[in-house]
């Protein structure tokens, strides 16, 4: 009682350098517990990326692979599947729903994504939550384009504005659909998934500004107008992926082992939470750099803190000798000390927890909107409870170094302290 | 009695045979280095003697263990340094206060008068200074002066048995020295407490009943290990 009572005096005459001291355990603190929120908000909006889809359905090739073409827009398909194969996959009597996706073009720099109106209503993300339009409605002509929020925002497009879709993937792109121009129907609201970034536009008209090419080039002379296109059959005969949802999850594994072994081309059907997790895996490693850094700075806190009361511990020989002079033990003169560098610790650690909670409870909507990061204000988990524990527990045991110099000295000083 | 610190050069004291009879006023003089403070760490338990015995109220003090030892200080002695007696972030009554932390005889001794901050404040007056206004500064913003006085009333509340002081006027000019001694020994008598004190200053010997030359005492040897 009396231990506290002294600590606690003995720290407002030094307020400055307490101060200071519990302000750098107090950002460390914030730092630390500020990467594992990110981290489990970054870890679960990228599994938020796609839910509501049972099954993900492309040509034949690695799980990890496919999700990356066909949800994230990283990398090209190293194949397409045919029309026919998407039609009998989407009769399956387990198949609820199916929507094609159709990739291969950009508009500077942003994928084109070719798919059905299906797609806003099937395509959900965190949890249940579906695409909405923030102005405009979804594509209906052949030559409607429906922005992600992204390359609404970053190219200042608004409703009614007019684009061309460059062919093939480049952000400068050297051959363009120019005939055929796109007219801005909806723009979407942002939802922290790489449909933000994308352009969407009808299936048929990937099919309609490709109908005059072959291999990739225009055809010279062959020149099909706009008007002429819309009066011809934009059924594909391809395209890059298709997103299906069943009727009963239990059906999952039957479907998928129905897709694997397709007779009449080689295909993959993947489960887009399972290659999510894998994808995580390979990106995780950055997240184990993140958390071991900013335990790094906690401990340098720490260190801090020690070196704090070691420089003080000098000039307070004198008030140890007072102590035993008066009937403290070593053993209180140690626990001053000690009880000093914890009550430093905890306040630290609750002036970092208060500050990070402050933080994003004031940051939240903007960090969402800004990175598509939804950070969850909830109670502290149990991890960022016991870490806290262990942190203040450090801080205390780190005080037993100065302690237990003092309580030495102590010792051997007596009452003879000449200061 | 022998008593050898630790570490080089060494230091021993040896005494064969010293005693101070209850409510005695001593004063021990000595050269400065000259193993005063040796002595009275000896007394107060602070440190133990590597052979013989310390009898303090029928207690062999070099026998208790550790922490009985601070117990027993906190309980029989009050003490009083040279110079810088107190803790300097906390106020004078606190610092006054001090000692009833650690010893429960004493607590219930000033406890049967009345409130500890009431006796503290008492003895404060005694001793010549202003409690009301300077009970809740910080003991840092004393003068010397009145920071041995603090010193003082710690060392009686609660009226331990023993005082000792390590020359607690050689920081003050002659005529305040003189001043504080005899409020010390109004307020030791007062207490019925045995008041030893060491100092270098043979002048003072005049106001003590008995004073002793620590030299008449004890054997000091210093030797290079």
């Amino acid at each position: 009682m009396i231990v506290i009572r002294l600590a606690l005096q003995s720290l407002r005459a030094r307020w400055l350098t307490a101060l200071l001291s519990v302000l750098a355990i107090a950002f460390s603190v914030m730092l630390l517990l500020g990467v594992e929120k990110v981290r489990t908000g970054a870890r679960q909006s990228f599994a938020d990326t796609i839910s509501g889809t049972d099954l993900i359905v492309g040509a034949r090739s690695g799980g990890v692979q496919l999700l990356l073409y066909s949800v994230f827009r990283i990398g090209n398909a190293t194949n397409n599947m045919t029309w026919q194969s998407y039609k009998q996959i989407a009769e399956l009597p387990d198949v609820a729903w199916s929507v094609p996706m159709s990739l291969g073009d950009s508009h500077q720099g942003f994928r084109v994504l070719g798919t059905t109106p299906e797609f806003f209503t099937h395509y959900s993300y965190r949890g249940d939550q579906q695409l909405s339009f923030a102005a405009g409605a979804a594509f209906s002509d052949v030559f409607d384009a429906v922005l992600g929020a992204d390359v609404a925002a970053q190219l200042g497009y608004e409703i009614a504005d007019s684009i061309v879709i460059g062919h093939g993937l480049g952000s400068v792109s050297f051959l363009d659909h120019g005939d055929k121009p796109f007219k801005v129907t909806g723009i979407l609201e942002k939802t922290g998934t790489p449909v933000d970034r994308t352009v969407l536009v009808g299936l048929g008209a990937i099919e309609a500004i490709h109908v005059d090419w072959q291999r990739g080039a225009p055809v010279p002379g062959q020149n099909v107008s706009a008007a002429d296109v819309r009066a011809m059959d934009l059924t594909p005969d391809s395209i890059t992926a298709m997103l299906v949802g069943l009727k009963s999850r239990l059906a999952i594994f039957r479907v998928q082992r129905a897709v694997n072994e397709y007779a009449a081309e080689p295909l993959s059907a993947i489960l887009p939470g399972a290659a999510l997790q894998e994808l995580w895996g390979l990106v995780g490693v950055a997240e184990t750099a993140l958390a071991a850094v900013s335990a790094m700075v906690v401990v340098t806190a720490l260190i801090g803190m020690v070196t704090m009361i070691l420089t003080t511990l000098n000039e307070r020989r004198r008030e140890m000798a007072i102590l035993r002079s008066v009937g403290a033990s070593p053993r209180t003169v140690l626990g001053l000390l000690a009880t000093e560098a914890g009550m430093l610790t905890l306040a630290g650690v609750i002036a970092g927890t208060g500050f990070l909670y402050a933080a994003i409870a004031f940051l939240r909507p903007w960090i969402d909107r800004a990175y598509g990061l939804n950070l969850p204000l909830s109670v502290p988990t149990w991890w960022e409870l016991t870490t806290l524990c262990g942190i203040v527990i450090a801080g205390f045991l780190a005080g037993l170094v100065p302690a237990f110099l003092a309580y030495r000295r102590s010792l051997a000083d007596g009452m003879t302290v000449r200061v | 009695m022998r008593f050898s610190w630790p570490g080089s050069p060494r230091f021993t004291l040896d005494i064969k045979r010293f005693s101070v009879g209850n409510g005695e006023r001593v004063l021990l003089l000595g050269p400065s280095g000259g193993g005063k403070s040796t002595l009275l760490s000896l007394l107060a338990g602070i440190v133990s003697p590597q052979k013989g015995r310390i009898d303090i109220l029928g207690t062999d003090i070099g026998r208790v263990a550790g922490g009985a030892r601070d117990r027993f200080r906190a309980e029989h002695f009050g003490i009083i340094f040279q110079m810088f007696n107190l803790l300097p972030y906390a106020t004078v009554i606190d610092n006054v206060l001090l000692p009833l932390s650690f010893s429960e005889r004493r607590r219930a001794n000033v406890e049967r008068g009345g409130t500890p901050a009431d006796e503290a404040c008492r003895l404060l007056e005694r001793l010549g200074l202003p409690a009301g206004e300077i009970g809740g500064l910080r003991a840092s913003s004393l003068s010397v002066g009145q920071q041995q006085r603090v010193a003082a009333a710690r060392a009686l509340i609660g009226r331990p048995e023993i005082v000792i002081a390590d020359e607690p006027t050689s920081s003050l000019d002659r005529q305040r020295q003189k001043e504080f001694l005899e409020l010390l020994f109004e307020e030791t008598g007062a207490a019925g407490s045995t008041l030893i004190m060491v100092s270098h200053d043979e002048r003072l010997a005049e106001l003590f009943n008995r004073s002793v030359r620590l030299d008449e005492i004890a054997k000091i040897e210093r030797s290079r290990a």
